[in-house]
């Protein structure tokens, strides 16, 4: 056909949109979808709206009354504790990053193919460990193998200048300290930052890499070249997403940490803060009347913080649209 | 002739095996740290008995001394570049190694005490009447089993349903937008939050107190929910679009197309992730504590009100921790030990058989 | 592996179908036959009855009532009891509001409290009997040292912060021989609230009100000191850690742990069943109740005669009458157990409580009597 034929006159369409046939199983299946998308909505803002209702009695209520408070004001109560989950936290967080960031390095670069293939697994598997075990085992084995060292460290470095606002003694007899918690919180946190940041390292370019190989980059400089750029916005996910873990966790902080609601940088003594989640689970049982109110408010802040952190790290995986793969 | 010639000759040093050190290095330099450290210990130890030696100590300073000699070794034989490179790889070994203690050191801690009480007993009997040494913990099992069952038949529905309209439906306009970034959001609720969230509805319903089967059944499908719609979101966007485009083409209502095309070419993934969630959530305990409750009976109806507490496996294991028989408190702590390797197993289980599922039923796609 | 426990993997896929049928073993109508305590008959014919009964309140009687719930449970096949340990206060909470049908609390309704109303029963007239007596003992970890002689200030001293070294001189003093270490107190406290707490409070505010300035509750008052979780966490920090001092049931002191005893009117008391059961029959009884209304006004500090001071005297509370006189007839039934010498004897073996004495019972039973049973 030559091709300079003009092309038919184009109709104009008609009147009205076409629109396709609605059938009723595709009205149902489409608006069940919906309707479950937005009961999910709903469970979310419900929780956060039943969690508020409960805590007005504590916050705005009379906390002479209250069994908890005793006539305490209500955030002179809950802001030590909101300290030492975050204190807890963030030890947790530094001390499990570098290792978590080690082993994915060491399984995505380092190991031989196969090796790397079933620590991957037993990693994961550290992930299904339920967190009374690590309670059990941080209270009856861990704690105690631990004091020693601590007793140490308070003898050494306890007594040097600056270090002594963390290391100070005197040390705790039974080493159910912060730290020992934070390691605790450390291991219970490390399979979700090592598989994140293993997926994120597994992804770098394998171009980028060669191509810093072939310049005579060692393997260290080649990881800082193109792997560890490439990765930073997995990376800080990963370890927002371990520390939303780190806050939220209840039970190994209940049974590991020999804690009071004190506001304290000492990581080595007896006295330690205590966090919002290992509070309520002590206390609720035997709560009553306003006081479950008052550990109801405990667990709205609780819940606001993790809703946070969530949220920025979310929000930092998003902006890496072309990352994939990051749950 | 020509007279021998006096002067030596220079043979140009090989590039290759020169300016690095020997093969095995690494090896052999730990193994001198560790000698080290072993020497300075024993020394420090001299004239006490030797089961006073601190080995962990002397372990953790012989690493030290590696990771030093390793980098001021490589500094003077090597490069600086190359030292830098053996410092990063001794520190990230050390990492890794350093991380598999503390696995190791639970999994071994709850092997070798949970085998105690690994016997007939332990799943067969409740708690009912039991003082003091045997009881099992078949109630708590069954507890388990039938609140992670229900909680599984809420959310599996509601979040495989919230996928399918994420991928097929939503064409990321703005409701899908916020349903991923909440969804996202709630993996990270803490799990005494759902339980307190629960705890309230029904405290409006049934007043104080109340604790039913159900109550930590639904608390744990707020945890598994966000769960089941992230993982199977994924497998349902890896279904290539060719195979909906083909359905269409034939004249397949969408629907249709989901349940008959889509649905069965990913029922392998989801159901890993649904297992996956399943293994996440059955080792919570600080919900079931303020939802379900705590008793010695076997308890099936997870709709009772009136006295409707289960036990449960985590549960379990807190409250023969907690609250020990008085006249035998180890047979208490076995116990609570074979719950947590019994809790330990099942997770382990539905983790390798999400996997296995996975790996035999999983559709070839091209390039990932 | 050994063969036994080849066998026993093998019988245990056995027992899987069993487990998969969805029976316990030892929930039929034959009573559990491993561990029945000594001296309880468990001859006597299966009662007849039938029902549910349940109870919440204090974590303190929780060994004891899993006892006599189980003997109880086995006398009568067809009930069940349920105690679930939430405290007193959530207790006395919940039989206000009528969720339980009895509780166990650490202390009895205060007669202000009374005129509340309770929802779960038809009139507003309330049973209360003590029905377990604890005694609350002192115990350390100091290896090679079995028993110390302290007085009330010298333990408020120490629980204080005040004396803060075992080789202390207020120590010393009371104890000649015994060759203290010089190393540090670590005095321990429960991390929850608990009846035990108040005791042990109370009675170094009763005792040595000078050293111990803090106020009496359940949670113990003093922040950042060594805490544990529950009777048993701190029984086993006393077991694993040394130079430990802390307060807990007497029952559940650890094995090697050394125990104080009690400085009282100049002589040295340490705890037994009989010298804490002593403190409670020379206490007097409190005013302005009803007779069915048992409830003792005790004072530690004027125990005296050989009566050990420390002690925990927790409450059986019940309706008068109930709606449900089959209800009435079941908690009238078990009370009746508890209180009784076989019930009291199974206490005192699983608890380590301190039986009521003959003079008490009766007066209890007397008060049991009151519940309404046409």
């Amino acid at each position: 056909m030559s091709t300079t034929e003009k092309a038919p006159a184009r109709q104009a369409p008609p009147e009205g949109s076409i629109k396709a046939k609605k059938r009723p199983g595709d009205l149902a299946f489409s608006g069940s979808s919906l309707g479950a998308g937005i009961i999910i909505l709903i469970v979310l803002a419900a929780t956060a709206v039943f969690l508020v209702v409960q805590s007005i009695p504590a916050i705005a209520g009379d906390a002479d009354t209250n069994p908890i408070l005793g006539g305490e004001n209500f955030w002179s109560y809950a802001l030590p504790f909101l300290f030492g989950t975050l204190w807890s936290a963030l030890l947790a967080l530094a001390i499990a990053s570098p290792i978590a960031i080690g082993i994915a390095l060491f399984i995505s670069h380092y190991a031989p193919r196969r090796l790397a293939a079933v620590l991957g697994y037993i990693i994961d598997l550290l992930a299904a460990v339920p967190s009374v075990v690590f309670g059990l085992w941080g209270a009856l084995f861990f704690s105690g193998f631990l004091q020693p060292f601590f007793a140490t460290l308070t003898d050494t470095i306890g007594t040097w200048p600056i270090l002594n606002l963390f290391f100070s003694g005197p040390v705790s007899a039974t080493g159910r300290t912060v730290l020992t918690a934070a390691l605790v919180l450390s291991v219970m946190i490390l399979p979700i930052m090592t598989a994140i940041c293993r997926e994120v390292f597994l992804q770098t370019p394998k171009l980028h890499e060669e191509a810093a190989l072939a310049l005579g980059a060692t393997r260290w400089e080649m990881i800082r070249m193109a792997v560890l750029p490439f990765a930073r916005g997995g990376m800080v996910s990963g370890a927002m997403l371990g520390l939303g873990r780190a806050l939220g966790e209840t039970m190994a902080v209940t049974m590991v940490l020999s804690g009071s609601p004190i506001v304290a940088f000492q990581l080595l003594q007896s006295g330690n803060p205590q966090s919002i989640a290992a509070n309520i689970a002590l206390h609720f049982p035997e709560a009553f009347d306003t006081g479950v109110n008052t550990l109801i408010a405990t667990g709205l802040i609780l819940f606001i913080v993790t809703f946070a952190v969530n949220a920025v790290a979310r929000w930092i995986v998003n902006r890496r649209a072309e990352f994939s793969g990051a749950n | 002739m020509t007279a021998p010639t006096t002067e030596t000759v220079v043979v140009p040093p090989s590039r290759i095996s020169t300016g690095r050190l020997p093969k095995g290095s690494p090896w052999a330099i730990l193994a001198g740290a560790m000698v080290v450290s072993f020497a300075i210990f024993a020394v420090m130890n001299a004239g006490s008995p030797l089961a006073d030696l601190n080995v962990a100590a002397a372990l953790f300073i012989g690493m030290v001394l590696y990771i030093v000699f390793v980098y001021v070794l490589s500094l003077i034989a090597e490069s600086r570049r190359h030292a830098t490179d053996r410092l990063m790889t001794a520190l990230i070994s050390t990492a890794f190694v350093i991380a598999c203690l503390p696995l190791v050191s639970v999994l071994w801690t709850v092997i070798s005490n949970g085998l105690a009480r690994m016997d007939p007993t332990f799943f067969s009997w409740s708690m009912r009447n039991v003082i003091g040494e045997g009881g099992g913990a078949v109630h708590a099992i069954w507890g388990t089993l039938i609140v992670t069952g229900l909680a599984a038949i809420i959310s599996v529905p509601i979040g495989l349903m919230t996928s399918i309209y994420l991928v097929e439906y939503g064409n990321g306009n703005r409701l899908s937008k916020g349903i991923t970034f909440f969804v996202d959001v709630m993996t990270g609720i803490p799990s005494i939050v759902a339980g307190l969230f629960i705890y309230s509805v029904f405290t409006i319903f049934f007043g104080p107190g109340i604790r039913m089967g159900i109550m930590g059944a639904l608390a744990l499908s707020v945890l598994m929910i966000p769960v089941v719609v992230r993982g199977s979101e994924e497998m349902l966007r890896i279904v290539p679009n060719e195979l909906r485009e083909a359905s269409y083409a034939l004249g397949v209502p969408k629907w249709l197309t989901i349940i008959k095309v889509v649905l069965p070419t990913s029922i392998a993934g989801i159901t890993t992730s649904i297992m996956l969630a399943i293994a996440r959530v059955i080792g919570e305990t600080a919900h079931l504590l303020l939802t379900v409750g705590v008793t010695a009976n076997l308890q099936m109806n997870a709709f009772q009100s009136d006295n409707g507490q289960m036990m449960t496996l985590p549960v379990f294991v807190y409250n023969e921790f907690m609250y020990p028989s008085a006249s035998s408190p180890d047979a208490s702590l076995e116990r609570a030990w074979a719950a947590a390797l019994t809790l330990l197993i099942i997770v382990m289980l539905l983790n390798l058989i999400g996997r296995g599922i996975s790996k035999f039923f999983a559709p070839k796609t091209s390039g990932r | 592996m050994k063969l036994t426990r080849l066998s026993g993997i093998a019988a245990l896929g056995a027992v899987a179908a069993l487990t998969l049928a969805g029976c316990a073993a030892n929930e039929d109508t034959t009573p559990a036959s491993s561990s029945a305590p000594e001296g309880s008959s468990s001859e006597a014919p299966a009662g007849g009855a039938t029902g549910t009964i349940g109870a919440t309140g204090a974590s303190s009687q929780a060994a004891a009532q899993a006892a006599l719930v189980a003997t109880f449970q086995g006398k009568n096949p067809g009930v069940t009891v349920n105690y679930e340990s939430t405290g007193s206060g959530a207790g006395r909470d919940n039989f206000l509001a009528g969720a339980s049908d009895f509780i166990g609390s650490d202390r009895a309704y205060h007669v202000e409290e009374l005129s509340a109303g309770f929802k779960g029963c038809a009139t507003d007239s309330i049973v209360e009997v003590p029905t377990y007596i604890s005694p609350v003992a002192v115990a350390f970890n100091l290896p090679g040292i079995d028993t110390l002689n302290m007085d009330a200030a010298t333990i408020a001293g120490i629980f204080a912060g005040e004396i803060t070294q075992w080789n202390d001189e207020a120590i010393a003093s009371q104890n000649e021989g015994v060759e203290l270490p010089d190393s540090a107190i670590t005095p321990v406290n429960r991390s929850d609230a608990s009846g035990t707490t108040e005791t042990f409070v109370s009675y170094l505010s009763a005792t040595a009100g000078d050293v111990w300035t803090y106020e009496v509750g359940d949670e113990w008052p003093i922040d950042g000191t060594e805490r544990a979780q529950g009777t048993q966490g701190i029984a086993q920090v006393l077991g694993s850690s040394e130079g430990t001092i802390g307060y807990l049931d007497a029952s559940q002191i650890p094995a090697d742990a050394g125990q104080v005893a009690v400085g009282v009117d100049g002589e040295y008391v340490p705890y037994s069943a009989e010298a804490a059961s002593k403190l409670i029959e020379n206490s007097p009884l409190e005013e302005g109740r009803e007779p069915q209304d048992l409830v003792f006004a005790v004072d530690p500090a004027s125990a005296s005669d050989g009566a050990y001071p420390i002690a925990l005297v927790s409450y059986l509370i019940s309706c008068t009458e109930y709606e449900d006189a089959t209800k009435a007839q079941l908690v009238k039934d078990y009370f009746t157990f508890v209180a009784s010498a076989e019930g009291q004897e199974i206490s005192a073996a699983e608890a380590g409580s301190a039986p009521i004495s003959d003079a008490l019972r009766e007066q209890v039973s007397a008060a049991i009597d009151a519940i309404v049973t046409e």
